[in-house]
């Protein structure tokens, strides 16, 4: 390991090329992936970087061969990366559900393009429902971290590892094509060095002679053991649920109209909070950092902490979806209002602010 | 026999296979190409250091079988999977063992470029013509005019294609170290498949490249045959559509691994300095 990967320091960074170098200096030695934009910047670095600190990186021949590259690199019990856009991250979906259901830990990137279909190139949040609720076949979930800037695309991914290896669970970074392009000064960690990773007891490394064979595998023919397993699994997500949730809340104390938002977008709705603010609305930004597990409880905590709140705002970069999630959490006790652009369009904090003025003016008789 | 001799082992289960029964059908030849594998594997004295992969087939369960570290990959995903695996511990012995809708069907992307690659793995191909773990559908090698359940007039090239003959199709490749077809019909054949795959894995020990050995095979069950009738069937149609031998070693042809194999043909070729 060269010394400059070693220290910490403060440097000016792409998003996606700080998704890399935080993955590096998280331990990861092993990165298999496929371009596509907006994240080719992380294989980029990847295949830059990966040779000099005798790492592994490999371009396969798709985003399903790099996926099952994964899949055997995490079973031979190495910290694995691989990164993909929205439509790559759709080929990866077998894959991951093999992850899951091999009880394999695996950190995948997501720098979200518009879709469906290849659909565009700009920036999008439209693979929310796909993240948080159907990342492949079968009962699984992966856990999601949504960063929202830079600093957090380089936090999250050290995060990521740790709790992926704790849990044995695939975990996602799910950005998008506006984090991953964009530059910001941040501040990398200090490496990992190999002897601060977790052992891995359970990996296939060859017996040695000396004990029983380690088996990576999701089959299991037997219903009552599926169910056994899937059972012990979603006990697993239950600590998840309780331990990992993660918010950021904004101005919310005092807050009558709470807008939710996540990743890119959330920095809008930040400015346009801060606008709204001076024109005398009590609007606040609730920022879920993690996806899953869903940060309900803060949600909670706003509806329960005294009853400053009136209603909620969700703000998305696609048609709405995880505005499910805020209704279900809020469950009809108060309205739940939704505004999103499409396609890879960003939106503005005027709009925004906009949609804030609207509610606020209607906002008094609605509950 | 003078009865006072001690009792010698003569024959045994090898070191490489689990005491757990296999699950394949009466006559079916999975089971040989196992002990096959296991036998070579324990002579080389790999069995320790190896990580096998299986596919989605018939030999989904052989992780219960091979009695070393196992993944089990998704469908036609075992070359990829063994990648993996390779790239993390490159002095580990890593194999597949695959079927041929596995690897020439669904699988053929990752089959061809970690052949491409020269990933150093030794690829282990079941080719008994047909899907046997899902009740006998056509396989991309089932023969022209065979019928299967979804080739119930027989395959009609003209509408279901030809099928691929995949050890001639990888050894044209650079990253091919030996590509080469056995049968396991006879005693004798079974001693030269034997050979054939004790030789792939000494040449992943080596470090020459990536290795093919295809197995003509029976699927009893899912040909409507009896074990001998399905024998004669290997015999007599699908060992003349795919002969068996050697279509690529480049030791033979005087290399030591397919990166000093593929410099000379670009030399060859005249493409280099
Ligand atoms: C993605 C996917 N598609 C289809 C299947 C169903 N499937 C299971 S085994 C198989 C064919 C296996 O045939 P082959 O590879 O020739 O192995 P054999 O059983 O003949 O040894 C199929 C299509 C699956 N498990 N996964
Ligand atoms: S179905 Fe065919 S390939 Fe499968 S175990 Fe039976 S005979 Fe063998
Ligand atoms: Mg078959």
């Amino acid at each position: 390991m060269t010394e400059t990967l070693r220290r910490p320091e403060k440097v000016l960074m792409k998003g996606n090329e700080a998704l890399a170098e935080a993955a590096l200096r998280a331990g990861c030695r092993c990165f298999f992936g496929y371009p596509i934009t907006p994240q080719t910047e992380v294989a980029a670095y990847m295949a830059k970087r990966m040779p000099k600190v005798g790492g592994v990186y490999l371009q396969a021949e798709s985003e399903i061969a790099a996926i099952n590259m994964i899949y055997g690199a995490s079973a031979a019990g190495a910290r694995v990366l691989t990164s993909s856009s929205s439509p790559g991250i759709s080929l990866k979906s077998e894959g991951i559900s093999y992850l899951a259901g091999a009880d394999l830990p695996a950190v995948i990137i997501n720098v979200q393009r518009g879709g469906p279909g290849l659909g565009g190139i700009q920036p999008s949040q439209a693979d929310y429902w796909q993240a948080t609720r159907a990342m492949g076949h079968g009962d699984f979930q992966v856990i999601v971290f949504a960063p929202s800037t830079v600093q957090e695309m380089c936090d999250l991914v050290r995060d990521a590892f740790e709790v992926s290896d704790k849990y044995r669970v695939p975990t996602m970074i799910l950005a998008d094509g506006l984090l991953g392009q964009m530059m910001e000064p941040i501040v990398l960690p200090e490496a990992l060095d190999e002897d601060d990773l977790p052992e891995k007891p359970w990996a296939l490394t060859g017996t040695g002679g000396v004990r029983a064979p380690h088996v990576a595998n999701s089959l299991c023919l037997v219903a009552e053991d599926l169910e056994r397993i899937n059972r012990a699994r979603f006990a697993r997500y239950e600590d998840i649920k309780r331990d990992e949730a993660r918010a950021e809340q904004y101005r919310c104390d005092d807050a009558e109209l709470v807008v939710v938002a996540f990743g890119a977008c959330a920095r809008v709705v930040k400015s346009a909070v801060d606008a709204a603010r001076e024109a005398g609305i009590a609007a606040g930004l609730l920022r879920p950092v993690t996806l899953w597990p869903w940060p309900g409880a803060a949600i909670e905590g706003l509806l329960d902490g005294g009853g400053v709140v009136r209603r909620f705002l969700t703000v998305e970069m696609s048609m709405g979806q995880m505005v499910d999630d805020v209704r279900l959490t809020v469950n009809g006790r108060l309205p739940v209002d939704f505004f999103g652009r499409s396609g890879g369009i960003v939106p503005t904090p005027a709009e925004v602010l906009e949609q804030i003025e609207e509610l606020a003016v209607t906002g008094g008789d609605a509950a | 026999m003078n009865p006072s001799t001690t009792s010698r082992v003569i024959f045994q289960r090898p070191r490489g296979l689990t005491d757990a029964p296999f699950s394949y059908c009466p006559g079916c030849t999975h089971g040989i190409v196992h002990r096959l594998v296991a036998e070579s594997l324990d002579e080389l004295g790999l069995t320790d250091t190896t990580i096998g992969v299986v596919p989605v087939g018939c030999s989904v369960t052989a992780y219960n079988f091979f009695n070393c570290d196992m993944a089990q990959a998704a469908h036609g995903r075992a070359p990829a999977v063994a990648t993996g695996i390779k790239r993390v511990h490159p002095h580990a012995t890593v194999f597949s063992y695959q079927g041929d809708g596995d690897l020439a069907a669904i699988g053929t992307a990752e089959t061809v470029h970690a052949a491409a690659r020269g990933e150093r793995i030794t690829v282990i191909f079941i080719n008994n013509a047909i899907y046997g773990m899902t009740g006998g559908q056509m396989a991309p090698t089932s023969l022209p005019e065979q019928i299967t359940q979804t080739s119930p007039y027989g395959r009609d090239p003209q509408t279901a294609g030809y099928p691929l003959r995949v050890t001639e199709m990888l050894s044209t490749l650079d990253g091919v170290a030996l590509a080469q077809r056995v049968s396991v019909d006879t005693p004798r054949n079974i001693r030269a498949a034997k050979r054939a795959i004790k030789r792939a894995f000494e040449y992943q020990r080596d470090d020459r490249g990536y290795t093919l050995t295809e197995v003509l095979s029976t699927c009893p069950t899912n040909w409507g045959l009896n074990p001998t009738e399905a024998i004669a069937w290997l015999q007599e149609n699908l060992a003349p559509y795919y002969p068996p031998g050697v279509y690529r070693d480049i030791v033979a042809d005087g290399f030591q691994n397919v990166a000093e194999a593929a410099a000379a043909k670009r030399e060859r070729l005249g493409e280099t300095k």
